[in-house]
């Protein structure tokens, strides 16, 4: 069982850890830098809770190993928020909308919902509803967190109003 | 929950992996996107001792258009296909097909090639190569072998694959205008395994079918060809009524599999459905 | 304008958001890692039990020898029959069900105890296991546990010759058997615990994610023989609990065991598979329904057979009769029921044990009852709506055939609002278009009322060993102004910080943010029981209300001194303490002089505490919904979904609706989507969350919510309780809209989840060649 020394940025801070090789991004994140914002929720890929952003794409960090993230610049929910705290405009529309209730699934959620905002193409109601199916909330019933998300992305000029009405499948 | 302890290597070659796995032998399994090898080390189903990541092979990044087939590198992710990789018409299965499979940030990091090695029974690019005819091209320390999608598929999870032997790219035909294509499945919840799905490839001419492909999978075992329900298509009009008959014929041939998700007999029923639906969309095309 | 009534944004959010909440992994880290070795088996007897080959000299290998002299897990009821099933918090000789915690691995690493684990050498004897009822109920069939004979553990009978007589000369008897399956309730944080030894004191302080850290605390004790004031409990942000983390599970205990015996930090951080095989399994009922009618449609009695299957043991403090003998006293709902039998029993199986979950028993009383009403709607020739709304209570307070008091809601409205709402005529007109295309749409009611913010006195007539009901709330204003509010609940994502400030400041004429909710530990709040059954806003919101006006009596006193004015002219608004005549003392001001000054007001201080234990009160509301049926897949697309939800006065809208929409998707999901799974061997199937499956975003519906707000003098506040509402209504509402769509094929769905396999099986029943 090999260990590895990783180096990688969070949230634009340089950090290098040692691990073993079966150790997870999540667990690293978790364990080996303290940064326990990110949850873990199933550890098979399933829930999304554990979603972070890996060189600017949203991953389930349960599914790659901390020592795949050599020279990666990774970000997680604490990176989000200013610096005084202040929330971002998506952690706003969160409270907003009441898209949390236990939070635990929310650092997931706010991380994909941050790739959302930030890609190329612009949300509708059907790219609204089929990438936030990625992940599973036990609380809120989704309408707060689609309504967030929606909001964030108007706020942002990242909306679509010409796409066409969602529905569930 | 924790995978078993195993050695880690990350080669930034191809040749330099293949080496890795000729000292490891049987201990070392390859990982690329892991998405469903990384669940099964974790609840131990899959225990490798050695790791060799081929995620930093940087030649291995690719889709490009070569002489009449698209060329679909080893780490070449889901994701990268959900926007057409190319005009032909296989693009836009492509495209379509990609939605479908599992959830965004999986997509983001699983791999087409990885799904081939895998061999799922439920996996859209397995039935998609088959319904393609594709080609799959091994590399191994003594150069390379090829083998044609027909003859890849063995069983649950098994291959044609041999040991010592990385699956480096996959070939899928595009052939001359006239083909058209369809996909459909049945999931119970956005981004699950699907319960069935068919891939149809066809050839239309004057509103006839000339010819056809008809891939089923998510049906247990291994995907497979409709071989009498393609048949039945040839030298028919594109219509609803083609469509229903050869749906059926396909429903009646195959033998899909028990299991807690879906009974054999609904996952029949699901293929006379989805059949039909597939057929639709490549008449519609 | 009040606070109350207000969509304020929760104080919870900020740091949930930050990523700053504190659940108990994260004051997990650092601590050893405990791990439990689980039943392979269901049922069978410990042959051997050795620890692994090869143990690090800083590993533990913990088993039931270690833990000798420790209690049985034995809660109690003294009425139906109850059978006191016990549970050692680990087995020396017997396994009871496959995921059943046999033995402890501590290790520096998860990784390092997984490995572990795995070496441990177990070997168990196989018996042959009891996994469903009817193995259980079989005449002859062995027990579960010896004490419980024919393997019930608990039986309600009610036998009223009223209802004897009403069924011999009913006109029309119309009878259902429905079926609910197994559920998780699958909070997103699995159960953790984290047992911390402080050498100074003695002390343990163990973390959890419960929700009833003073139950767990006086249970721990209790097993392990100790001071419970040597134990401090806390329940940190808990990730959703729905009333799987009631119990007192074996886990806990053994880390607290550990914590004193080896003076050191230890957690368990359970992983989803444990979690899906081994915390607490729901519903999995079986009741037959039987209904006698009048020839205009009146029910004239109403019998109801139930079955519950309540796993191998009895949840700590609740028991394993909350499931059937919920059912057994509250089958009649809404309706106006003249006469009643009933018998109901819980079944003792080899699987994993059953805890209260979102409900209790509601969801599947509800779909019983509702689809009863369809079916005798259908069977009479008159309409659904028509039938609900002769056999609604519309009288209040109305005194049930089981001895409850109804009081002021409002059944029939919230059906004539989902029915205005609906415009069904219309959609009936669409409905036979569709049909004439091969398409099947159909719409679901579900009416009914649930039993919440109930205290000792329902709890009493359950006949339970521990009685839980009252919530005690200790309040005080610090020297700076703020208030400290100490609440016995512990709520687990609701957002009772934010409520209950709410009514808090309402009372002081204090802004919310002034007004600091303590929660979740038991070394700074009064004992109290919890939040569960819908109770939390009610009760201990009733017990803040008194409290802050006990609080303002003293403020309007000081104020009366500082002001030379008389106590009864001043008024407590906008935070400050006014007189009639206009003078007026910041609220902050007159505590700091309170506190700082006592040679001025003698004998006063700013603290007060004050209970509450009300006997309940009645929600209500109307699910109805729109649905359509692919008759070739057996899919179930959820086109509207409608609730007119009565929960009497409101407290924060926004907090209200997301629970209302909470609770619906885990109906829906009750409905159409979730079931655990045993193999007949014992062995679970479903063990994953791809097999296991709780619905997306992609299969829940936007869900339109409608109140209205029946004040009722049941309770302090008005406010009745909300947290489990949406969950009763939807798998009764969904039924009945599949079954309307699937009309022209004679198909009725009486069992769920209706999965697409189950609703095609049906399908190709009713197609087949009689």
């Amino acid at each position: 069982m090999s260990r590895h020394t990783v180096a990688f940025t969070v949230n634009g801070i340089a950090r290098r850890v040692e691990v073993e090789a079966r150790r997870t991004l999540a667990e690293t994140l978790r364990e080996n830098c303290g940064l326990t914002g990110t949850h873990v929720g199933c550890e098979h890929g399933v829930c999304g809770a554990c979603t972070v952003l890996v060189d600017d794409v949203p991953l389930r960090s349960c599914l790659i190993f901390g020592v795949q993230a050599e020279g990666a610049s990774i970000r997680t929910v604490e990176g989000l928020a200013a610096p005084d705290g202040a929330l971002d405009v998506l952690q706003q529309a969160f409270q907003d909308h009441h898209g949390l209730q236990c939070g635990f699934c929310t650092p997931g959620f706010l991380m994909l919902g941050t790739w959302m905002l930030e890609r190329s193409e612009r949300l509708n109601e059907d790219s609204l509803r089929e990438i936030l199916s990625s992940n599973l909330c036990r609380c809120t019933g989704y309408q707060g967190i689609l309504d967030a998300v929606r909001a964030a992305a108007r706020t942002l000029g990242r909306w679509d109003d010409d796409a066409g009405i969602s529905s569930p499948a | 929950m924790k995978p078993a302890a195993f050695d880690y290597h990350a080669p930034e070659t191809l040749d330099q992996a293949l080496a890795l796995l000729r000292d490891h032998g049987e201990e070392a399994r390859i990982l690329a996107g892991g998405q469903s090898l990384v669940p099964t080390m974790a609840f131990r189903m899959a225990r490798p001792s050695v790791l060799v990541d081929i995620n930093r092979i940087a030649a291995l990044a690719y889709t490009n258009v070569e002489e009449g087939e698209l060329r679909i590198g080893a780490l070449a992710r889901h994701a990268w296909f959900e926007t057409p990789v190319t005009p032909h018409p296989v693009g836009q299965l492509l495209a379509t097909i990609a939605h479908s499979i599992a959830h965004a940030p999986i997509r983001q990091r699983g791999t087409f090639c990885g799904s081939l090695a895998h061999a799922d029974p439920a996996s859209e690019w397995c039935a998609a190569t088959l319904a393609l005819g594709g080609t799959l091209l091994l590399a191994r320390p003594d150069g390379r072998r090829e083998v044609a999608a027909e003859d890849w598929f063995h069983g649950v999870f098994t291959t044609a694959i041999a040991a010592g032997e990385i699956l480096a790219e996959v070939r899928l035909n595009l052939p001359r205008p006239g083909w058209r294509y369809g996909f459909a499945e049945f999931s119970r919840r956005a981004g699950d395994f699907a319960l069935a799905m068919a891939v149809v490839a066809m050839r239309v001419e004057d509103g006839m079918v000339r010819e056809a492909r008809i891939a089923l999978g998510g049906i247990g075992g291994r995907p497979i060809l409709a071989r009498d329900a393609a048949a039945s298509l040839v030298g028919r009009p594109a219509g609803a009524d083609t469509a229903r008959d050869a749906a059926g014929r396909a429903a009646e041939a195959c033998e899909p599999q028990d299991d807690i998700h879906a009974p054999a007999e609904y996952r029949r029923d699901l293929v006379r459905t989805m059949t039909r639906h597939a057929l639709e969309r490549a008449f519609a095309a | 304008m009040t606070w109350v009534g207000r969509s304020l944004r929760r104080f919870e959010d900020p740091a949930l958001l930050r990523g700053e909440g504190r659940f108990t992994a994260d004051v997990a880290i650092g601590a050893r890692i405990v791990r439990f070795l689980r039943s392979p088996l269901a049922c069978g007897r410990i042959v051997s039990l050795r620890p692994p080959p090869d143990m690090p000299a800083d590993a533990l290998f913990i088993t039931a020898a270690d833990l000798n002299g420790t209690a049985t897990i034995r809660p109690m009821l003294h009425r139906f029959a109850y059978r006191p099933v016990e549970q050692a918090v680990l087995p020396a000789d017997r396994v009871h069900f496959v995921g059943q915690a046999i033995a402890a691995i501590v290790a520096p690493t998860a990784e390092l105890a997984e490995d572990l684990l795995e070496a441990i050498e177990l070997e168990v004897e196989a018996e042959t296991a009891l996994v469903t009822m009817d193995d259980a109920l079989r005449p002859g069939a062995a027990l579960v546990h010896g004490i419980a004979h024919g393997n019930v553990a608990v039986e309600g009978i009610v036998q009223s010759a009223e209802c004897d007589t009403a069924f011999v000369s009913a006109p029309h008897v119309v009878e259902i058997a429905i079926r609910s399956h197994r559920q998780n309730a699958t909070p997103m944080e699995a159960r953790a615990g984290c047992a911390a030894y402080d050498r100074a004191t003695g002390r343990v302080r163990l973390t959890a994610s419960v929700q009833m850290p003073h139950m767990l605390r006086t249970g721990i004790a209790e097993l392990l023989g100790m001071p419970e004031s040597d134990l401090q409990v806390i329940a940190p942000d808990v990730g959703g609990g729905f009333g799987q983390k009631m119990a007192l599970f074996p886990e806990y205990a053994v880390l607290v065991w550990l914590a004193r015996h080896h003076r050191g930090d230890f957690a368990w951080i359970e992983d989803r598979y444990e979690n899906l095989i081994a915390s607490a399994h729901s519903r999995d009922q079986a009741h037959v329904l039987r209904g006698a009618f009048a020839d205009d449609g009146t029910l004239l009695g109403l019998e109801a057979d139930i079955l519950a299957n309540v796993g191998a043991f009895s949840a700590y403090p609740t028991t394993c009769g909350v499931e059937p003998l919920m059912a057994f006293a509250e089958y009649p709902g809404p309706y106006k029921v003249p006469a009643y039998s009933a018998r109901a029993r819980g079944v003792l199986t080899h699987t994993c044990p059953m805890a209260p979950y979102r409900g209790v028993s509601r969801p599947v009383i509800t779909f019983g009852l509702e689809r009863l009403m369809d079916r005798a709607a259908k069977a009479i020739g008159i309409d659904a709506v028509a039938i609900r709304r002769r056999n609604l209570v519309d009288a209040f307070p109305h005194q049930t055939v089981t001895g409850l008091t109804l009081d002021d809601a409002s059944y029939v409205e919230t059906l004539d609002d989902a029915v205005a709402l609906l415009d069904i005529p219309a959609f009936r007109a669409r409905q036979a278009a569709a049909r004439a295309e091969g398409r099947y749409l159909g719409l679901g009611l579900a009416v009914f009322n649930e039993r919440t913010g109930y205290g000792t006195p329902a709890f009493a007539a359950r006949g339970m060993g521990i009685v839980p009901g009252y919530e005690v709330v200790d309040i005080a204003m610090t020297p700076g102004g703020e208030v400290e509010v100490r609440i016995g609940a512990s709520p687990h994502g609701q957002g009772l910080r934010t409520a209950l400030a709410q009514i808090v400041a309402d009372r002081l004429g204090l802004a919310p943010d002034a007004i600091r909710i303590i929660h979740g530990d038991t070394d700074r709040t009064p004992y109290g029981w919890g939040s569960f059954a819908s109770r939390a806003t009610v009760i201990s919101g009733g017990a803040c209300q008194t409290a802050a006006d006990k609080l303002a009596v003293r403020l309007r006193a000081a104020a009366a001194t500082v002001l030379q004015a008389r106590a009864e002219e001043i008024v407590l608004r906008d935070g400050a303490a006014i007189a009639s005549n206009g003078s007026s003392v910041p609220i902050a001001a007159l505590a700091r002089q309170v506190h700082q000054r006592s040679d001025l007001f003698e004998g006063f201080n700013l603290a007060e505490t004050a209970s509450y234990d009300p006997a309940g009160t009645f929600s209500n509301a109307c699910h109805a919904v729109i649905v359509e049926v692919d008759a070739e897949t057996g899919h179930v697309r959820i086109e509207r979904y409608l609730v007119v939800e009565d929960a009497g006065r409101i407290i924060n809208p926004l907090i209200a609706d997301g629970q209302v929409r909470g609770g619906v998707a885990q109906g829906i999901a009750n409905a159409l989507f979730e079931e655990v799974i045993y193999a007949e061997d014992g062995n679970i199937l479903t063990g994953t969350l791809a097999d296991y499956t709780p619905p997306t975003a992609a299969e829940i519906p936007a869900i339109e919510i409608h109140h209205r707000e029946t004040i009722s003098d049941a309770t302090l506040t008005g406010a009745k309780g909300l947290g489990e509402g949406g969950s009763i209504g939807a798998p009764a509402a969904i039924a009945n809209a599949i079954s309307d769509a699937l009309a022209p094929f004679g198909i009725e769905i009486t069992e769920i989840p209706a999965t697409p396999p189950r609703i095609r099986a049906l399908i190709r029943a009713a197609q087949a060649p009689r």
